[in-house]
């Protein structure tokens, strides 16, 4: 017997990723999936960002990794709330681990929650989670031929921050090349090119972000 | 790598669906994978495999369908196939078009007893 069914494999992700997002616009937080490969600089983005933004916006912080609590207590020292998540392997978070960590935060005292995904350019950005927008890094140190590798990434995500700038001149990395295919996958895709080592370019970010979270704000 | 939660999601909408049928084996399933979904057939065929013998349904066969990533400009009310994942319109070169096919992970249809 055949039975014919039309059902999005990932509805039950989705589902929950919908009733997360529903619990952070009624508290109005502003909430970031931050995807990149590993070591491409997504906790120091976070530290960089805490420490100049923190007297203005309530942040939170949820890390994702496949094992260790280093991510959160690197964040916890600057002060804000950050809760560990420990995938014991898998390779992106989901709806589910994410609706997990609500007992440990109270959104009522949060503006921005940002969720530090696994270090992965390629399965995060298949998983919703109930953000407003999914934000990535790439380093120039991986170099520019990765967004017509992992287009999707490109294409899922709002933001782009190409970080370690300060290497460019060691390194055969094109910034030219890296905005051209970006905003050939993804022509919306914002572009901030930072070093979180020099911090060269971050003011750019803080404002844009500061504008996001005020947008958040008024939206609702 | 995520392949495994794909199919476990899979597994879970096949078990109900063979509830609703009162159907006890499943002989073969047919999924729509977009092109750009992020997702390797054989990752999902070796997944399929693995988590189908876990669930006393073994022998079931995996079929993927791939659909091609396709587009709609919405100025000039026309539809095209994305081409090396650039996303304007190849006529008038604007970006406010949207996907129509490409980036489905969803099942088809099922054979079972």
């Amino acid at each position: 017997m055949k039975i014919s069914v039309v059902r999005n494999i990932l509805e039950a992700n989705d589902r929950i990723a919908e009733q997360n997002r529903e619990i952070f616009n009624e508290n109005s937080v502003l909430v970031i999936n931050l995807m990149s490969s590993p070591g491409a600089g997504k906790t120091t983005l976070l530290e960089k960002t805490i420490d100049s933004l923190k007297d203005d916006i309530r942040i939170g912080v949820i890390e994702g990794d496949i094992e260790t609590t280093r991510d959160a207590e690197r964040i916890s020292a600057k002060g804000v709330p950050a809760v560990q998540i420990n995938t014991k392997g898998a390779c992106h978070l989901d709806g589910n681990m994410i609706r997990d960590t609500f007992n440990e935060f109270n959104f009522t005292e949060l503006d921005l929650l940002v969720v530090e995904n696994v270090g992965n350019l390629v399965c995060p950005a298949e998983f919703k989670i109930g953000e407003d927008f999914k934000a990535m890094i790439l380093s120039v140190t991986e170099g520019d031929d990765k967004p017509g590798k992992y287009p999707l990434m490109f294409h899922e995500s709002k933001v782009l921050l190409v970080n370690k700038i300060d290497l460019l001149p060691y390194v055969d990395c094109s910034m030219e090349k890296i905005r051209e295919d970006a905003l050939k996958i993804n022509p919306d895709i914002v572009i901030f090119p930072v070093s979180c080592k020099t911090g060269e370019g971050l003011d750019a970010w803080f404002t844009w972000l500061k504008e996001r979270v005020k947008g958040k704000k008024v939206a609702l | 790598m995520h392949e495994m939660s794909i199919v476990q999601g899979l597994i879970a909408i096949i078990k109900e669906e063979m509830d609703k049928a009162k159907a006890t084996r499943l002989i073969s399933v047919r999924v729509k994978i977009g092109e750009m979904a992020g997702i390797l057939p054989d990752a999902l065929n070796t997944a399929f495999e693995i988590i189908t013998t876990q669930n006393g349904m073994d022998g079931a066969v995996l079929n993927i369908d791939i659909s091609p990533l396709t587009g709609f400009c919405r100025k000039c009310k026309k539809g095209f196939k994305v081409i090396d994942y650039r996303f304007s319109c190849p006529d008038c070169g604007v970006s406010d078009i949207e996907i129509v096919s490409g980036r489905e992970m969803s099942i088809v249809e099922l054979e079972v007893e």
